[in-house]
């Protein structure tokens, strides 16, 4: 037992080290470094280009989509040498935020799916970074019940006429790319009438605004599509096999592990160990004590499952269904630390403005965030549902519509 | 990177857990719960010829001189097989006091004994409620004569020796301490077994008047010497809470797929699957940090105390959860004597407290974060 590289790995890391310390923009290393949670934004600077530029750095020297094969822009590396990359990467891995679907949704669905040629003009760009994909599945009657989803595909002639409403969607307003997935046929069961495409979202018909979040800040945004063409030829998969093709795209989002999740605990632990309450130092107090105590050990305990999955993937092992729980534990946890710093601080815990509140208003803006992750990528609820199924083999839910042609399912809880 | 237990070491895993499901099946466990014996002694002979009474002592002195990690994984599966034997208290305490502190003639004495299971030992810490703490001591030791008693011991009343914390100063600071190991089948020593929540782990009263003791370490670093042996003892004490923390998940997610309520395995109802799945996540980071904390004894590395710390605390809480919930998902057959559910909840609660209950634990952890952040 050891943390130890094989010299196989020694070499890649020290290759990549030295690459990075060569190359990468270090003039932000310190803002990056210090935006850990929510948001990453520059000072006197659009991070959009500045990801944009980094990303192609790495791409012109073989250090984008590690994974990938070479042919398709990326390196032809392993799992864990992908792996070993995050980690050498550290802060400015931050700025990879806006390639995240792309690269590691959009670009394995492309891979199963498209066409050779589609293949070799699309996804060298997504890689480099110069083109940036989105995924539209989310719809506003379709969330973790995404095979409910309404938008509808038709087809005339060798083109799909695409009307409805998608929602969620992470950078939808910055993407160039998108992949789609809608509704060709809803006489049959929900699942069985889906048919993915990808679309240029420049198309005539594509219509962006963005969703105005319970924070206040603006992440994700809702895409409306009206009478919008898209080529057969930019079909992914069989018609009215839709539903396989994004279990693909869904496979993925899980594979990428080793990053490690935002739970929020190395910022309480600093705060407590600088904030004063009425009676001495918060660190000294027993009740915080044990709050902290409780917390560090689901922190740890998510940092050292980690580190056993990329053991697993230095022996060639395929991470599975058992990494749901790092968001599970993270996405509740960082919510009861804020609402927690925030108790510490009394009456003033109320305040948010950057000047009067403690930290800089860090614990404010983490509690009033935290709602979405609960729900963003898989609720609490969904992931609870993949452990118990996948992994204990529990019974799958009783689903009372899977039988049922799409358009006879009820669309109202309540008459 | 290979933070996980090595081949050789999942296959002593292996060995462990079937000699462990044909010698201590729950029938045998029942044994010792319903009074018919005060331990399993031929499971106590049988783990002995296996080696794993000494699979941690070095060969000089009758051990295998394998190590810590293979420690570790048969702690897991005793703490799975509820073995009902003086495991924890012969090899994680007395057996890891006399590594650190003992003479060359007191390891030769005892632990070949131990390794072989013709000697019985344990730690006398505690007098009385409360954690570790040298305050709490006040047995007196004087010109090798102990005088005091000490409760709860942990298979003190089947135990042929232990090792004794005694005052042997005043000055209010931890070097009052020291340790002395004692027979306790000489005079001067009367041991009065004690009721406790899990009836398949016996505790004791030893009470001590004038009895003969050999002083085990300096005079005065017994304190020391305590919090190392708790410390390494909390790891693998956290095998075991995290062996019986995923048998009782896995009694749970049985039942679960087998009962029928209302026309369906209660198991698909969300309320009891999202049950399962959180005593999944608990039982996988008590595990986890369980490994951080067997790294870092099998290395004595500078990690161990914040590592043993959080593994205990970690492991604890899983085996708690699972098997209190377990319990719950078998609904009202799980409250019954003949289910073994309840033999899990008692060991899970008793263990919960030997080494120090958590506040104990979250207190030492915070402390040694500390520590280490103002380095």
């Amino acid at each position: 037992m050891n943390f130890d590289d094989t010299p196989q790995e020694a070499a890649f890391r020290a290759e990549a080290k030295a690459w990075i310390a060569a190359n990468a923009p270090k003039q932000y290393e310190d803002e990056l470094r210090k935006a850990s949670l929510g948001r990453v934004a520059l000072k006197g600077a659009n991070i959009l280009e500045v990801a944009k530029a980094w990303q192609k750095k790495k791409a012109d020297a073989g250090w984008a989509c590690l994974h990938w094969p070479k042919e398709y822009g990326g390196r032809g590396a392993s799992p864990i040498e992908r792996v070993i990359w995050q980690q050498e990467e550290g802060p400015f891995g931050r700025l990879s935020s806006m390639f995240i679907i792309g690269h590691g949704m959009c670009g394995p669905t492309m891979m199963a799916f498209a066409g050779e040629a589609q293949k070799r003009k699309y996804l060298p760009p997504l890689a480099s970074g110069e083109k940036i994909w989105c995924q539209l599945f989310s719809e506003p009657a379709g969330g973790s019940d995404v095979a409910g989803l309404r938008t509808r595909a038709e087809k005339h002639g060798d083109e799909w006429v695409i009307n409805g409403q998608k929602i969620w969607t992470s950078g939808a307003h910055y993407s160039d790319y998108g992949i789609l997935l809608t509704r060709t046929d809803p006489d049959v069961a929900k699942h069985k009438g889906l048919t993915m495409f990808f679309l240029d979202m420049k198309s005539r018909g594509v219509e962006v605004r963005p969703i105005k979040q319970a924070n206040g800040a603006s992440d994700f945004n809702e895409v409306y599509f009206t009478d919008v063409r898209i080529p057969d030829s930019q079909r992914l998969g069989n018609v009215n096999d839709g539903w396989n093709v994004s279990l693909t795209t869904l496979m993925n989002e899980r594979m990428s592990i080793g990053a490690g999740v935002s739970t929020g605990f190395p910022e309480l632990f600093e705060f407590c160990n600088s904030l004063m309450l009425e009676d001495g130092p918060a660190i000294e107090n027993r009740a915080v004590r044990s709050k902290l105590a409780n917390w560090a050990v689901k922190a740890s305990g998510l940092k050292y499952t980690s580190m056993r999955a990329i053991s697993a993937l230095s022996r060639g092992e395929r991470p599975g269904p058992e990494n749901s729980i790092g968001k599970l534990v993270a996405g509740s946890m960082i919510q009861d630390v804020a609402t927690y710093a925030l108790d510490l601080q009394g009456a003033a815990g109320a305040l948010s403005g950057p000047e009067d509140a403690e930290a800089a208003g860090k614990f404010q803006a983490m509690l009033l965030r935290a709602p979405g992750t609960r729900v963003e990528g898989g609720t609490d609820e969904i992931m609870r549902n993949i452990i118990a199924e996948r992994v204990l083999g529990l019974p799958g839910d009783i689903r009372v519509d899977k039988d049922v042609p799409f358009n006879k399912i009820p669309t109202k809880g309540r008459a | 990177m290979n933070f996980d237990f090595s081949d050789e070491q999942k296959q002593m895993r292996d060995e462990a857990r079937k000699f462990l499901s044909e010698q201590c099946p729950p029938k045998a466990v029942r044994e010792v719960l319903d009074g018919k014996a005060p331990y399993d002694k031929s499971l106590w002979k049988g783990l002995a010829e296996m080696g794993f009474l000494g699979v941690a002592i070095p060969e000089q002195f009758g051990g295998a001189g394998a190590g810590h990690l293979e420690l570790c994984v048969i702690a897991e599966e005793m703490g799975r097989a509820l073995a009902p034997v003086p495991f924890s208290s012969t090899v994680y305490l007395a057996a890891e006091a006399l590594l650190i502190a003992g003479s060359d003639a007191q390891k030769q004495k005892w632990l070949p004994k131990i390794a072989s299971g013709d000697a019985i030992g344990t730690l006398a810490l505690f007098e009385g409620h409360g954690n570790p703490s040298p305050k709490a001591v006040k047995l007196t030791a004087d010109g090798g004569a102990l005088n005091g008693v000490k409760k709860p011991v942990p298979d003190g009343a089947i135990a042929d020796f232990a090792v004794v914390a005694a005052r042997t100063g005043s000055s209010g600071r931890e070097s009052d301490i020291s340790l002395f190991i004692v027979d306790l089948k000489a005079s001067g020593v009367e041991v009065k077994s004690l009721t406790n929540i899990d009836l398949t782990r016996g505790q004791a009263e030893i009470t001590f008047k004038d009895a003969k003791a050999e002083p085990l370490g300096a005079a005065g670093e017994g304190w020391g010497v305590i919090t190392q042996v708790l410390d390494r003892a909390a790891v693998l004490m956290a095998f075991e809470q995290v062996g019986g923390a995923d048998r009782a998940l896995e009694m749970g997610r049985d039942y679960a797929l087998d009962r029928i309520a209302f026309g369906r395995p209660i198991g698909s109802f969300q309320a009891v699957k999202h049950m399962l799945a959180d005593m999944y996540v608990s039982a996988t980071l008590a595990r986890s940090n369980c490994y951080y904390g067997a790294w870092a004894l099998s290395t004595n590395a500078g990690e161990l105390p914040e590592a043993a710390a959080a593994a205990r605390i970690s492991a604890t809480q899983a085996f708690q959860h699972c098997a209190k919930n377990n319990i719950q998902v078998h609904g009202g057959m799980g409250f019954t004597w003949e289910f073994d559910c309840h033999m899990y909840y008692r060991r899970a609660n008793a263990v919960a407290l030997g080494l120090g209950s958590l506040s104990y634990w979250e207190d030492a952890l915070i402390d040694r974060m500390r520590k280490k952040n103002a380095a």
